[in-house]
């Protein structure tokens, strides 16, 4: 039987310090299985969020060796056999105890999104659409919310004081989704533009290389976004076609619920962080 | 020190926030009632999550022949006739709105052609009929009715868990737990209350099931008066990963084989086409040649076995592993990798790829999975009435696994994630409506809120030296992985009740050290009491049922027994212990009875010398 030693970050909003712990490990383990084992053998009382055990619910995130990762996703053989491996919460948010982070600002920042809101049904009463165009935006739908590329995003992890006017890569495949779903009809752009920060990002991709499910959230999200907010703002034609004829390219009428405010009402861009 | 407790009043109260208990929210909600939806996790995490292959759903959008009445029929044998004919009728008549209203509220299902919902094959249903997404549909439910649910108004409580209902003798009045963050305790008032807090696979060592599957629901409603029924009906998925060891019991999806993989043994052989019932001989293919063509003329041929409904395939796989024909370590092989093409497997199963090659260094495109039963589901649970999901406590209601009738001795895969919608929904309406008769709040007995305080400080009250919550798991883990499984007997189910009234015994002088912020060991504590309940309750149960039917196997009972075949066992727990009775299912009307087959009910059986073979070690 061999064994591990895992650095663990013990403590609570009070503060604390990494313990290590050396306990046995069998084949094929996780750093969570690893985690369960200290819990069982050497600290009870250790704190950790997990649910599905196969990066599917997005729960156990963590900064492993300083890299935010899913615990049950790191294989213990992918480290240095001796050498300590270091666990500790996720920086971005506020320590509850031990590697359990209080996550509820991206919980708020949910509530900020206006729902999706279906077009009318066709003549037939179906709702037709094609595989190609939904692939798009099912991308963004494989998002977990474990949260780490919030956690690893410059803009909230080092600089608290942007939290109130930015709500962080997740929110931005969200909007994404909705913007590009074949059959929404509502309109979010003056909100992405003012209210949800897209301007503070200054597409370092970091978001994305963090992303255990593989989302291009720079690329296909972020920045297709930077662009239609440019087209939809400051393109004289766009902004005249939006004025008479509501959300553009779609030739819908504005949705009447959770309502665009005028483009009149820019505020200035936020600067970039 | 006088403990403080924080207090909440709401018309209804939903514990839970998986699908049915988040859809049931969203009803409650949209009739007026002033709804908390509570969970033990994160919101957006709970287990429907991890569903994979996708809702069962007669949208015929693949196959025109197919209809409700057919979906009615799969679920009644698929469940050996013990389903609750009325509940299974609602379901598959209800499912396609249901689905309908999920891509109203923006979920994005794969398409056919057409730009229709695209519907998938699985196990036990005669048509194409999952509505998926790839292998994640679980996921896109579960955000879709989360993010449906941001803007409705309910006050969603994370992270707390419920450990008690509060009744007035007769009818519930609220319900005591405390936030896992802070330790605090809490008491909500309510005049409605809806169970959705899923089964207790994590009784078992080898399970699908994560750690929130502990049967809170299940033991709260039976001490609070209500009738369980079924509960020796477990569902052992046939397939979940078996190497490494740490990951034996990972779900693996039915939709590797409905997208065309094949269980095959040591040897080589598509072992599945030994282990056909009579039930289903009819519909299903004797050769390997009409099972492959099955796939793209249905019209013409008959479905593969390895699609047999779940019992079956779990039973055979057991089999095929004690008669020394298993995969090297423990299970036998899952092969789609021989069969589809890699950007097929990779498109339609992007998460089972994933899952294999992180977690157990397989390509699955290139060579077989190696797969072996695992503790899945629980068809048995908290008794409900079919069109109000209420149960037999006033102001109780129940929805999804931890209801049960639905889905009988066997549940269909993709029958979970239409029944959490289905009867989400109606449990919603249910509450809402008995709220809405309710002119005020009665008061909560504060005799029960001061009992259900201690019991939940306990841990932290008892002497310096006391017992260990993850060991008496492990424990409890073990007799029922051991003495509960697929195949069982009543020298085994004795001893499950032995270990279990010692493991009880020793859970009250369980000591936890620590504080009360965020402490997994005093969670667990309390948890462990809950799975003891349930694990009680299913023990005494499979040794009342003397015959093999679903998912509950005897050996010693090997034959189906036609009598048993219209009877539940029901739980209640009366001055403080559980008594089991027999009672009568009532019949289908006439025009569902001829939907289900001539063949029905004779035959709903599995077949004695297969379990005798399996039983043999």
């Amino acid at each position: 039987m061999t064994e591990a030693t895992l650095r663990v970050w013990r403590g609570d909003r009070d503060g604390g310090a990494f313990e290590d712990y050396t306990v046995p490990t069998d084949e094929g383990m996780v750093v969570l299985d690893v985690i369960h084992k200290v819990q069982e053998l050497r600290a009870p009382d250790l704190a950790v969020r997990w649910n599905c055990k196969a990066g599917k619910c997005g729960s156990c995130s963590a900064e492993i060796n300083g890299a935010p990762r899913l615990m049950c996703m790191t294989r213990m053989n992918t480290f240095d056999p001796g050498e300590p491996i270091t666990v500790s919460p996720i920086k971005a948010f506020p320590v509850i105890k031990d590697l359990v982070s209080d996550v509820s600002f991206n919980y708020e920042k949910a509530k900020t999104i206006p729902a999706f809101a279906a077009r009318p049904k066709e003549a037939d009463g179906t709702r037709r659409m094609y595989q190609e165009e939904v692939e798009r935006v099912q991308e963004f739908h494989k998002c977990i919310e474990c949260f780490l590329c919030q956690d690893v995003c410059h803009v909230i992890r080092d600089h608290d004081e942007n939290k109130m006017a930015f709500s962080g890569p997740r929110y931005f495949v969200r909007l994404a989704a909705l913007e590009m779903h074949p059959l929404d009809a509502n309109d979010r752009m003056e909100l992405i533009r003012a209210k949800q920060g897209l301007g503070f990002c200054n597409i370092t991709k970091c978001c994305t290389e963090v992303c255990p499910e593989h989302i291009k959230i720079t690329d296909n999200a972020i920045i297709p976004l930077k662009e239609r907010v440019v087209t939809e703002f400051y393109d004289p034609l766009a902004w005249a076609k939006r004025r008479v004829f509501g959300r553009s390219g779609r030739g819908l009428p504005p949705a009447a619920a959770p309502g665009p405010s005028s483009p009149h009402s820019r505020e200035p861009e936020p600067p970039s962080a | 020190m006088t403990e403080t407790i924080d207090r909440h009043e709401y018309d209804v109260v939903v514990i839970g926030a998986g699908g049915a208990g988040i859809r049931a929210a969203i009803e409650a909600s949209a009739q007026g009632a002033r709804t908390a939806l509570v969970c033990k996790s994160l919101f957006g995490k709970a287990h429907t999550v991890m569903a994979e292959g996708g809702i069962a759903a007669a949208l015929r959008n693949v196959w025109k022949e197919d209809s409700w009445e057919v979906h009615f029929r799969d679920t009644m044998r698929g469940g050996k006739l013990l389903n609750n004919w009325r509940m299974a009728q609602l379901h598959a008549q209800e499912a396609p709105d249901r689905v309908l209203e999920l891509e109203e509220w923006g979920a994005l299902f794969d398409r056919t052609e057409d730009g229709l919902i695209l519907q998938r094959d699985f196990g036990g249903h005669r048509y194409a009929r999952l509505a998926h997404v790839g292998d994640r549909t679980g996921l896109e439910m579960i955000r879709t009715l989360q993010n449906h649910a941001v803007h409705k108004g309910i006050d969603v409580h994370m992270e707390c868990t419920i450990r008690r209902l509060l009744t007035d003798g007769d009818a519930v009045t609220g319900c005591t737990g405390y936030w896992r963050g802070t330790g605090q305790l809490v008491a909500f008032g309510a005049k409605a209350i809806v169970l959705a807090t899923g089964g207790f696979g994590k009784a078992w060592k080898i399970t699908s099931n994560s750690w929130e599957y502990t049967g809170d629901g299940i033991a709260m409603a039976l001490d609070a008066g209500a009738d369980l029924i079924d509960m020796e009906m477990t569902q052992f998925h046939p397939t979940g990963m078996v190497w490494p060891p740490s990951v034996r019991g990972i779900l693996v999806t039915e939709g590797v084989r409905g997208d065309g993989g094949t269980l095959v043994n040591s040897l080589g052989r598509r072992f599945m086409f030994d282990y056909i019932p009579d039930f289903f001989r009819k519909d299903t293919a004797l050769t390997e040649d009409e099972a492959d063509r099955w796939y793209t003329d249905k019209a013409n041929n008959r479905r593969t076995p390895d699609l047999l409904p779940r019992d079956e395939v779990a039973r055979a796989i057991n089999a095929e592993v004690k008669a020394g024909r298993g995969s090297p370590h423990g299970g036998v092989f899952l092969d789609i990798a021989s069969r589809r093409d890699a950007d097929y497997i990779r498109r339609r199963l992007p998460s089972m790829y994933h899952q294999f090659k992180e977690l157990a260094d397989v390509d699955i495109t290139a060579s077989a999975m190696e797969v072996g039963p695992t503790l899945h589901y629980l068809m048995g649970g908290v008794r409900v009435e079919a069109d109000t999901a209420a149960t037999t406590v006033p102001g109780l209601f129940a929805a999804g696994e931890v209801a049960a009738g639905m889905h009988g001795a066997n549940r269909l895969g993709g029958n979970s994630l239409s029944d959490l919608l289905v009867f989400g929904r109606r449990a919603g309406l249910g509450a809402a409506a008995h709220a809405a008769s309710q002119r005020s709040w009665r008061r909560p007995d504060e005799a029960q809120v001061a009992l259900s305080t201690r019991e939940i400080l306990a841990p932290f009250e008892r002497p310096e030296v006391g017992e260990d919550p993850y060991q008496l798991h492990g424990l409890l883990q073990r007799t029922m992985q051991a003495n509960a499984g697929i195949i069982r007997t009543e020298d085994e189910l004795t001893r499950v009740l032995a270990d279990i009234g010692k493991l009880r015994a020793r859970a009250l002088k369980v000591r936890v050290s620590g504080g009360r912020t965020y402490n997994p060991a005093w969670h667990l504590a309390l948890d462990l009491l809950s799975m003891l309940t349930c694990a009680e309750a299913t023990a005494l149960a499979a040794l009342r049922r003397t015959e093999s039917r679903g998912g509950h196997t005897r050996s010693d009972f090997p034959a189906t027994d036609l009598a048993w075949g219209s009877k539940n066992v029901v739980t209640r727990r009366r001055d403080g212990v559980l008594v089991l009775t027999d009672e009568p299912i009532p019949a289908p009307p006439d025009d569902l009875h001829r939907l289900l087959g001539d063949d029905a009910p004779e035959q709903a059986r599995v077949e004695p010398e297969l379990v005798i073979e399996a039983a043999r070690s």
